[in-house]
Order: C-alpha cells, then sequence, then structure tokens
C-alpha cells in the first residue's frame, strides 16, 4: 500500500464543510438502532465543542428509506424533503446536516435532480406550498454528521480522554472502516476522500490514534441492500454479502469496525451473530465478535464518556474486549440498567457468539 | 437455529482454486484446445446443442472454471457427428478433443 | 524551380518527427526538429522491443537517427508561443529565441492515459499495479521492486479507452496487440507463472496480429478472460484481489495476483492542442487535431503550411507512422511546389 497515493486522491476529494451553524436532523431508524450516537453528537458539538446546531422537533422522516425500499415514488420523496429545506429557511440556516447516510444521499440526489430539471423543482414547490403552505431556499451546503466530526477530528483529538491504542503493547488499534453507499458512491465528489478511497472515517481513526486497514472487500456491500434484507426470501443474500467481508477481513484480526451509515454497523454487528449461529464461526479473539460502531459512539469513547451511555449494549457484539484493549473503564453490573438505574431486565445471550 | 434464511453459494468462480489439471492435460493432448475464441460456432451448428446443452466453446470454458459436473453432462449429449469440427475457424478438431476429454478424469489422469 | 529553401518547423523528436525531418532534408529542405525532451526518439525510444515481431527499439530507432544526423535538433526546448505572420509562421521558443518557418509539421505524439484516474485499480496506490510503460522501463533495466518473481500475473485491456467516463471514448488501438506481446514476454520470463488478459474486445487488425494472438494461446498457454475488471484490492501479503466477470459463461471470476498491469491507452499530447489553438487549427472532438480530410488528406490540417504526422491525429502504430511522415513529408514538398 502507497499511502501517497491515497493521500493525493484524496486531495482531489476536498469538500467544503462549514465551520459553524448546522441545521441538524435525525434519522428515522438510528434512534432506535443506537439510541445514543445521535444524542452524543449533540452533545459534542453543541455542548462540548460550544457550535451552533440547531434541530426541530417538527422534521420527519426525508422519506430516503421508503424511495429506496421502492415504496413511494420520488416526487413524494422530494415533497418530503422540501418540507425539510423549509424548517430549515424559518429557522435561519443554510448548512444542513444529516444523521443518515440516506438521507444525505437522497438530500444530495434531490438536489442534483432539481439542478438539472429545474421544472420538476418548480413543481415540487408548488406540491409543498399546496401541501402545508410552505415556502423554502435551499440549502448552501449539505454534509453528513460525519463529515463534521471529521472536520471536528482534530479538537476531539485534543480532548482525547483515550487513543485507539492498546494499552498493553502501545501499538494502534486495527481499525475497519466502513462508508454507506449513499455517501459518495452517487456524487463521488460530495465525500470527503472520494467513493473508491474515501477518507472520511479513516481520517478520524487516524487522528485518534488507530491504524486503518484495507482489506480486499472493503468497498464490498455491508449486507443491508435495503431489499435484499427488506424482502425475507432475499435476506440470505443480505448475510451472504456480510459473511463475504468478515471473510475478507479476517486475517487482518481487526479491534474494531467504524461505520457512519445506520443499516451498516446494524449488519456488520447483528449478522455476526447469524453467522456464528449458521457456520459456528466468529471473527473476534475467544469466540467473541469484532465490535462495530458509529462514528458518534468512537468520537465518545475517545471522550471519555461512559460506554453504556454511550448505547454499546444495544449492540450485539460485546463491546467489552474493545474497552478492555483500550483501557475503558465499565461498570459490568450497569451494562442493562435501563434510565435513572432502573432494571429493565436482560438480554439472554447467543450459544456461539460469546457475547461478554 | 433456523432463521428462514442461510447463507447463500456464490456463484462466482475463484481462479486461485480451480482444479485446472483435466484441462492442462487436455491441452498436452490436444493443444489446438488452447485457441478456442469463443465464438459459437460449434454450439449453433450442433446437432445435440439445442437438446441437451452440448456445447464444445462452454466445455472448453467449464473445464478452466471448475465445472466439471456440467462439462461431463454435456459431453454426453454429443453423437460425435462432427459437424462442430467442419465449422470451427480456428481448425480445432474438436472430435478429438472431445473423444480425448471423455478418457480423462477430473485430476486429468488417462482412465479409458 | 522547386524553392529548396524553406525551414520547416517539426514539433516533435518521436518517430515521427525523426522520420519526417529526414526524409526533408532528403528532399533539400530545412527541418528542423523541436523537441520538449533532452532526447530524441519519444515512446519508441522508452519501449524495449515491438509488436508483432519483437523487434528491439532501437532497431526502429537507428536508421532514424542516422537520417537526422545532420537536421538541426532543438533539445530540452518548448514552444512558449506561435505566431501567424501572412505566409509563415513565428515560434518563440522557451531559450528566448525564436524560429520563422515557412511551415509547421505537428509531429507531437500523443501521452499514455494516466492510469491513476481510473481510481478503482489502485495505480499509484497499489504495490502490485503498474502500467505498461512501467513494465516495458522493467524490460529495459530489469529494475523494479514489484516484479518479483510473479506466479500469477494479469493484464487489463483499455485502462482510460473506450471509456466514456475517463474522456476518452476512443480505442488507443496499440494495446491489445501491446498487452499480448508484453504477456508472451512475462510468460517466457517467468515460465511457471499463470497470465491473464482482461479484455473488453480484442482488436488485433494488423499484420500478424492474429497469429501472435494464436501463438499467445497455444504456445504460451495465456488465459484470455471477456470481461472488463471492475475493482482491485490489496489481500494482506501485498498482493492484489482483482474482480471482473468472465463474460462467456456469465459468472463472476476473481483471482490473486503478484502483478497486475494497466494497458493505459492513448490520449493526444495537451501541447498539441495549445499548438493548435494558438496556430488556429482545429481540435477534433477525440481531442486529437483535426485533419482537413480524414480519408484523403490525414496529413493536412485545415490551414495552409500547416501539416500532422503521427499519433497526434490518433493513435497508430509505428509502420502507420512512419508512413504517415513520409507522406506529410511529401505534402509539404507538394505545398511548396504549387507555391512556385
Amino acid at each position: 500500500m502507497i499511502y501517497q497515493g491515497k493521500q493525493k486522491i484524496w486531495s482531489d476529494y476536498q469538500k467544503e464543510i462549514p465551520d459553524d451553524h448546522w441545521f441538524y436532523v435525525r434519522s428515522c431508524i438510528r434512534q432506535s438502532f443506537f439510541p445514543a450516537s445521535e444524542t452524543h453528537f449533540v452533545k459534542i458539538v453543541r455542548d462540548l465543542l460550544g457550535k451552533d446546531l440547531y434541530e426541530t422537533p417538527h422534521h420527519t422522516t426525508c422519506g430516503g428509506i421508503a424511495y429506496h425500499s421502492d415504496t413511494i415514488p420520488q416526487e413524494t420523496a422530494m415533497t418530503i424533503v422540501a418540507r425539510q429545506f423549509a424548517l430549515m429557511t424559518e429557522a435561519g440556516y443554510k448548512n444542513l446536516v444529516t444523521s443518515c447516510i440516506t438521507s444525505f444521499g437522497n438530500y444530495c440526489e434531490i438536489l442534483e435532480t432539481w439542478r438539472e430539471f429545474p421544472e420538476l423543482e418548480a413543481r415540487i414547490r408548488e406540491h409543498l406550498w399546496k401541501a402545508c403552505r410552505r415556502e423554502f431556499e435551499k440549502p448552501e451546503y449539505v454534509a453528513h454528521a460525519s463529515d463534521v466530526i471529521f472536520k471536528l477530528r482534530g479538537e476531539i483529538a485534543e480532548r482525547a480522554k483515550y487513543h485507539l491504542v492498546s494499552r498493553a503493547t502501545g501499538e494502534p488499534l486495527r481499525v475497519v472502516e466502513h462508508i454507506g453507499c449513499h455517501y459518495s458512491k452517487m456524487f463521488p465528489h460530495k465525500g470527503v476522500g472520494g467513493a473508491e478511497y474515501p477518507c472520511v472515517l479513516s481520517g478520524m481513526v487516524e487522528s485518534w490514534g488507530g491504524q486503518v486497514i484495507d482489506y480486499p472487500e472493503r468497498r464490498h456491500c455491508c449486507g443491508f441492500g435495503f431489499r435484499q434484507y427488506l424482502v425475507k426470501a432475499n435476506r440470505g443474500y443480505s448475510v451472504s454479502n456480510t459473511h463475504k467481508k468478515f471473510e475478507s477481513m479476517e486475517p487482518y484480526h481487526p479491534d474494531m469496525i467504524i461505520t457512519n451509515c445506520p443499516g451498516c454497523p446494524y449488519f456488520l454487528d447483528r449478522w455476526q451473530y447469524v453467522i456464528a449461529e449458521q457456520t459456528g464461526k466468529t471473527y473476534g479473539q475467544n469466540g467473541c465478535g469484532i465490535p462495530a460502531l458509529t462514528y458518534e459512539e468512537l468520537a465518545g469513547l475517545v471522550l471519555g464518556y461512559d460506554p453504556w451511555d454511550l448505547g454499546l449494549q444495544i449492540h450485539q457484539v460485546g463491546p467489552e474486549p474493545l474497552l478492555d484493549k483500550i483501557g475503558i473503564p465499565y461498570d459490568p453490573n450497569r451494562k442493562y440498567l435501563g434510565l435513572n438505574e432502573k432494571e429493565i431486565m436482560k438480554p439472554g445471550l447467543p450459544t456461539v457468539l460469546k457475547c461478554c | 437455529m433456523d432463521f428462514g434464511f442461510k447463507l447463500s453459494p456464490s456463484s462466482a468462480v475463484n481462479l486461485d482454486t480451480v482444479d485446472h489439471r483435466r484441462f492442462d492435460r487436455l491441452a498436452q493432448l490436444v493443444p489446438d484446445a488452447l485457441t478456442c475464441i469463443g465464438c459459437g460456432s460449434c454450439s449453433a451448428t450442433c446437432t445435440a446443442s439445442a437438446w441437451t446443452g452440448m456445447s464444445v466453446r462452454k466445455v472448453l470454458l467449464g473445464l478452466q472454471r471448475g465445472q466439471d459436473a456440467e462439462v461431463d453432462k454435456m459431453l454426453s449429449g454429443c453423437m460425435l457427428c462432427g459437424k462442430c469440427t467442419m465449422v470451427c475457424p480456428r481448425g480445432i478438431n474438436t472430435r478429438q478433443l472431445i473423444l480425448t476429454l471423455c478418457r480423462l478424469d477430473k485430476k486429468g489422469e488417462m482412465v479409458r | 524551380m522547386v524553392n529548396r529553401q524553406p525551414i520547416i518547423a517539426v514539433i516533435g523528436a518521436g518517430i515521427a518527427g525523426l522520420e519526417a525531418a529526414s526524409q526533408l532534408a532528403a528532399l533539400g529542405y530545412k527541418p528542423v526538429l523541436i523537441e520538449k525532451a533532452p532526447v530524441v526518439g519519444g515512446h519508441v525510444a522508452e519501449w524495449n522491443r515491438l509488436f508483432p515481431d519483437m523487434t528491439p527499439a532501437e532497431d526502429v530507432l537507428q536508421p532514424l537517427l542516422a537520417g537526422t544526423a545532420k537536421v538541426r535538433t532543438l533539445l530540452n526546448t518548448e514552444i512558449s508561443a506561435i505566431n501567424r505572420l501572412k505566409d509563415e509562421y513565428n515560434l518563440i521558443l522557451s531559450d528566448g529565441s525564436s524560429l520563422l518557418c515557412q511551415a509547421v509539421l505537428f509531429a507531437t505524439g500523443f501521452h499514455l492515459f494516466d492510469a491513476s484516474k481510473k481510481e478503482e485499480y489502485g495505480y499509484g496506490i497499489y504495490d502490485r499495479v503498474i502500467t505498461n510503460r512501467d513494465l516495458e522501463q522493467w524490460f529495459n533495466s530489469r529494475q523494479d521492486a514489484r516484479i518479483d518473481k510473479p506466479r500469477a500475473v494479469g493484464f487489463v485491456h483499455c485502462v482510460g479507452s473506450r471509456d466514456l467516463k475517463a474522456g476518452n471514448p476512443q480505442c488507443s488501438k496499440v494495446c491489445c496487440i501491446t498487452a499480448i506481446k508484453q504477456a508472451i514476454e512475462m510468460k517466457e520470463e517467468f515460465p511457471d507463472a499463470e497470465i491473464y488478459c482482461f479484455y473488453m474486445d480484442l482488436r488485433l487488425f494488423g499484420k500478424k496480429y492474429e497469429d501472435f494472438y494464436i501463438r499467445a494461446q497455444r504456445d504460451y498457454g495465456i488465459h484470455f478472460i471477456r470481461g472488463r475488471i471492475s475493482e482491485v484490492g490489496e489481500a494482506i501479503d501485498n498482493r492484489v484481489v482483482v474482480k471482473a466477470e468472465d463474460t462467456l459463461s456469465g459468472k463472476p471470476v476473481k483471482v490473486t495476483l503478484d502483478l497486475l498491469v494497466l494497458m493505459a491507452g492513448i490520449v493526444c499530447n495537451p501541447d498539441a492542442q495549445q499548438y493548435a489553438r494558438e496556430i488556429g487549427v482545429a481540435v477534433d472532438e477525440d481531442g486529437f487535431l483535426k485533419s482537413r480530410n480524414n480519408l484523403a488528406a490525414i496529413t493536412d490540417s485545415s490551414r495552409p503550411g500547416v501539416f500532422f504526422a503521427g499519433a497526434c491525429t490518433g493513435a497508430k502504430t509505428v509502420p502507420e507512422t512512419l508512413a504517415e511522415a513520409r507522406s506529410a513529408a511529401l505534402a509539404i514538398h507538394n505545398y511548396f511546389n504549387s507555391r512556385g
């Protein structure tokens, strides 16, 4: 691997990310998949780093998941998006930040479509007006929340309580990064580092002390693939894609996986359980899996937030081996406590995949 | 545990692991086997192709892609009429090729 | 009586420029060779052997060098500007001098497509991915750490050729046969290696090319897979894993290689486009210089006194380039004769 070659590509795909004043839109599924990730994004960006990040309870799904699952036409998704823009305009913001990769792709795709077909934009403006008497200005910048963390990675590194380094050996942790398809495959220039060698996540990993692994199936789908999972008859294709990735990354013995999409960490996490049940094989050490985290969770760990407050217990693969490697303290007794230390029962443990 | 779905077998051919000993032996015995350009003249004119799936082109390709079972099934449809030999633009002696192939096992050993 | 005094600026001292200058000198004109590089010979001088007879590139160059020994040759010289006068052209050269000439011959040749633009192949990123030019340099120098007793070698045809998205929809014409030549050379060098050529179409149009292909198949056992490599990744041992579809069997194929050679295509020399704009001749839609007539007057530009030879008008083989250079010399001769 010629690192300078990647740097050259990265320099070709610089993306302008505004410094401050963002209008934040959340994801519909991330809040149930990784309930603390978005909260911690807000905590880190707004409370810790003191940036202006605004969100409104009036925003809805962007329609992207339904659009990509073939259940709504694009014009419907466009009208939903137009409403989000109207909320942003009303709040006085021009920089849109999305939590979800598919939202990011959806917003980018719609803006590009309007640029090519202005008559369609005019029609959507009419639809929006008829539906809810709103008007909007288009955002000046659209960024994904991982772009923002990428931009702030240095500031986070300055405040880091922990680094992505093995406490025992002092060696950098080996990290697999996985980028959501809708981040830059549609528009390589809208992603930090482009589509073939994106550096939005690898930049964070390197800033925080880790070492990024490039393995043959790095660019391969996480396995979600929308209808490859959503249609049960196709679900074997979904898990097979994930399996292919794990087989490919296995020789590198990754310590963790970091992702920037709602679907990727979910499937890279949960399918490890299914693969273990079906094949008897696990990919971490001593029968454990490889923890698959969101970039917010990783930023949170680096900054010293409590692992259970970050929601790491929600993952199928236990994060404990990773926490032990870095030397992050945690209280095993608190793992499955609910809000205000309330007992809310413990999940059953899988038979093959060792989860803590 | 039954999830109602399972890992799907991959149709991808991994050339790192394909066993091509049978093809290599064939190429030693009938070197022209290497010169196929995949034009399909043989299959187009084949008396058995439409009914049995026989295709000299596919046989040669299948041998190099680890599809032995399919190859043997195709070969069993051949009637040795020789029409493919007449049309092959590379002049491959396809009858000799087929007869030679029928004598080789998967490991390329002459068994008949 | 023919005016044998005119000065002809020949831009580029590759084989087209050398051959044309040699012919013009023999006809009694005063050609001046202007070459940006410190040496003459262009791409051919960088090549080791040439298809389809494995002729040493040296053998093609030697007679050209002999024929131009007495021709005024300006090395390390770029053209800063070209001024069009009434019947003449004034070239301002990078050394500050100027050259007044009565005709200009573009022998500006081609550039190899920058293979790193095809990001999915990882040229400049993966250690074991090289180009056709890199391999040719290795044949010359035998020094390249990336080539270390390979057991599996792949060649990707059409890298930056027939590729609308890469901005070059043209067939580069010489890469199919070059890949076959280099594949044979690698098999001769490493007889135990498996050699794969991944092609979209094999375009073996020239004299003896098809024979060369049959030899590659039958005598060297080179595997030809009809399918374009879509993605290259690096395995833990630094080898490269490539994915393609074997379109003849309709199945995806994957193979691990010790060396992947990208057959970088041919694009017009950007300098030529710049000069063409200054001198007022047209650049064609394909980026190459536009001939007055693609069938009957390929060496004529749309402007009197400006002529083309070789790959400045499109991808050419060595014999085509040499024939065109002679043709251009004759066209220039006729041009001056007709002016009396």
